[in-house]
């Protein structure tokens, strides 16, 4: 799939109802966001390059479940995003509102009710290792040792050319390159969700979701996982979607922060994180950032003071 | 040093030397702390015990680890003597039809140097010799048992002699007719049971995985185990006896049988609990439906399709021998049932002796074959 300059230009962002916030300032993010001058990174290429590839176009994307009783459930109504090449795209919310459906819907796992869903301007029918997937838990195969979960997707494909190197490393990429032979259950929670990433990315997917793939480790284990995963970021130029429920993450990692309501589960706002990369952790102007989303979903109810004062 | 004391300890049954030897211990550490800032007290209190107290400690000491070394870490030896012992003090009541050479002797013989020999192999590998060591008591026990059988039966005949032979009569039925009971019987039963077997566990294999990926195999296929499963192959009998154009087709269909149903029930079981998560990451990391089945659900599944196969496994021991004692002319179930009538107890004993033994070996083969495969199962490593 190699990308096209209109690829781009199309994928300027569709706005939804809460198009406000879209206001913010979006030139830095503009810039990062060139065109790839060249042609398309090579397999595993360490020179850090932009993405032309991995747009994906959601239209009007409804999800209605039946539960077990009958009744019907809209996990999520008439959802509409763009995200761009590259681009970074948190999804955060309440409990309920829809973003596990809706990384599920992108990743093809999960059909829509109504409403259309695009990767560079193919329907998405069904998963494909085009789009990687990787869960809260890791769901490494504990019958398989970490080498071999690696290799699952390149094998799965038939790609038998350079496995061996290719399992090395992206093994190397996340720092598991001394585990290749261990089992899942001999690894941290932390090193297992390093090798579903691993996993997840050999396929050299253009897009690649994660489901809080953080949400299980501790605080430090997942400040370091943030910055691997910029660095892979940075490294592939793939195109990321995360579900996350740390505001913080959400702010440090995304070039925009999709907020999600629920009942039944709406895009409430999109907001642009415009501070240039690398960012600091301490970087003030994320307080304001965090203070507006924790406004809009009604957490940040009792701050009586101006949020924000030097 | 230190195991001297814990003989010591351990040995010592009067409350009241214990106390002596306490206090003297007592009065010399305070000496020996008044004399050195902070000497090795433990040492000194050991070896330094001094006064007729002290000396008769060491005696016991000694004693305890004498009888330690020699007798307590060797019990099987010593009950394999015992029997050996019995059976040359002992003479023969006269009752049982005599054998040409002493078989139960040549087996403690044999067992002695056994006994003997194997230590001195393993002593280098420290984990063979612990083994070893661990089942020391169980050996001891079944040494005795012997024993005590011999006693019963050869030696005062306290037994049915007819029913209950003696150790030496089935010892020499097990040497004598070795080359028939291996390669005639054993290898008879052995095509049968692995024919069988194989037969049912793919049959299984095939109609699990069915049940476990197909909607339309599970609507016909589950009732049918449902209803047919549970009737004991055995049950069949009469129909296989009639529907089957020799009498070992139909007793590899009865093996089979008995092996299908739990196999089916246990590899679709196993598929239909694997997490779905599983099938969904691969399905994102490109895997399509049949690498799913075979790469996914199958290996997640092997845990329960072992559970199944090893139920089979027993179950199959069971038809196989029924079989063989209602219709097949072949076997040592048929060898069993054959001597049986002909009233030749030791025979049918050196037949059970077989049995045990290699249906032990087929499931200690089975277990090692599992514990391969579920390598990457948590606590079963061992690296
Ligand atoms: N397979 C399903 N069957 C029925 N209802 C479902 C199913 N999956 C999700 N839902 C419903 O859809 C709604 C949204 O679920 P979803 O898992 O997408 O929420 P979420 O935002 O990811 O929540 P969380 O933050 O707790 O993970 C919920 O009300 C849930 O009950
Ligand atoms: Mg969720």
């Amino acid at each position: 799939m190699a990308g096209s300059p209109d690829t781009l230009t199309q994928a300027e962002p569709v706005n939804n109802t809460a198009a406000t916030a879209a206001a913010i300032e979006q030139s830095l993010m503009q810039q990062e966001l060139k065109p790839a001058s060249g042609p398309a990174p090579l397999t595993g290429s360490h020179a850090s390059a932009a993405a032309t590839t991995g747009v994906i176009v959601i239209d009007g994307v409804s999800k209605v479940f039946t539960h077990p009783d009958g009744s019907l459930v809209t996990a999520i109504d008439n959802v509409s995003l763009t995200v761009k090449a590259g681009e970074f795209v948190s999804l955060i919310g309440p409990s309920g509102c829809g973003k596990s459906t809706l990384l599920r819907l992108i990743a093809g796992l999960e059909t829509a009710t109504s409403g259309t869903l695009e990767l560079d301007q193919t329907t998405i029918n069904g998963p494909d290792a085009d789009r990687g997937l990787v869960f809260q838990n890791p769901y490494l195969f504990p019958w398989l040792n970490i080498q071999n979960n690696v290799a699952f997707g390149l094998r799965a494909r038939r790609v038998y050319r350079w496995q061996k190197e290719s399992v090395a490393r992206y093994l190397e990429l996340v720092g598991l390159g001394k585990f290749g032979r261990a089992y899942p259950h001999h690894l941290s929670g932390g090193m297992a969700q390093r090798a579903s990433l691993a996993r997840a990315l050999i396929n050299q997917p253009r897009v690649l979701l994660l489901d809080e793939p953080l949400g299980a480790l501790d605080a430090f284990t997942r400040m370091n996982m943030q910055d691997e995963i910029l660095r892979i970021r940075e490294d592939k130029a793939i195109t990321m979607v995360m579900v996350t429920h740390d505001v913080d993450e959400a702010i440090y990692l995304s070039d925009r922060v999709v907020v999600m309501t629920p009942h039944p589960g709406r895009v409430e706002t999109i907001l642009t994180v415009p501070f240039a990369r690398p960012r600091a952790r301490n970087n003030p102007g994320f307080f304001q950032l965090r203070s507006q989303i924790l406004e809009i979903l009604n957490f940040a109810g009792h701050i009586t003071e101006p949020p924000y004062q030097i | 040093m230190t195991t001297l004391t814990e003989a010591t300890v351990k040995n010592d049954l009067s409350p009241n030397s214990d106390l002596q030897v306490g206090s003297a211990a007592r009065s010399v550490a305070t000496s020996v702390t008044k004399t050195a800032a902070k000497g090795p007290q433990a040492k000194e209190h050991s070896s330094g015990c001094g006064g007729a107290s002290g000396s008769a400690q060491i005696v016991q000491s000694l004693w305890g680890a004498l009888v330690r070394k020699l007798f307590i870490d060797h019990l099987a030896l010593w009950s394999a003597f015992l029997a050996l012992g019995a059976d040359v003090f002992f003479t023969s009541s006269g009752r049982h039809p005599p054998v040409d050479r002493p078989y139960f002797r040549y087996f403690l013989y044999v067992t002695i140097a056994i006994f003997i020999i194997w230590p001195l192999i393993v002593k280098n590998k420290p984990a063979s010799l612990e083994k070893f060591r661990q089942k020391d008591k169980f050996y001891a026990a079944a040494f005795l048992f012997l024993n005590v059988l011999n006693l019963v039966t050869g030696k005062f005949t306290l037994l049915p002699p007819l029913f209950f032979p003696t150790p030496d009569r089935i010892l020499s039925i097990l040497v004598e007719d070795f080359t028939y009971l291996i390669f005639d019987c054993l290898a008879g039963s052995a095509k049968l049971l692995l024919t069988g077997f194989s037969c049912g566990a793919l049959a299984g294999l095939i109609t699990g995985i069915a049940i476990g990926f197909s909607k339309p195999s599970a609507y016909w296929l589950n009732p049918m185990i449902k209803i047919l499963g549970p009737i004991p192959p055995t049950a069949w009998i009469p129909i296989v006896l009639v529907a089957f154009p020799t009498t070992w087709t139909g007793a590899v269909f009865l093996i089979a049988l008995s092996v299908w149903f739990p196999t089916s029930v246990m590899t679709s079981s196993g598929i239909l609990n694997v997490q779905n998560a599983y099938f969904e990451v691969s399905s994102t990391l490109g895997a399509k439906r049949l690498y799913q089945i075979f790469l996914v659900g199958i290996p997640a599944a092997m845990p329960l399709i072992f559970t199944g196969l090893f139920s089979g496994a027993c179950s199959s021991f069971l038809t196989l021998m029924t079989a063989e004692m209602v219709g097949v002319k072949n076997g040592i179930g048929w060898y069993i049932n054959w001597q049986r009538e002909m009233l030749a107890y030791a025979n049918v004993y050196a037949g059970l002796i077989i049995i045990a033994l290699s249906f032990y070996s087929l499931i200690t083969l089975f277990f090692k074959i599992r514990d391969r495969v579920l390598v990457w199962q948590k606590g079963m490593i061992k690296w």
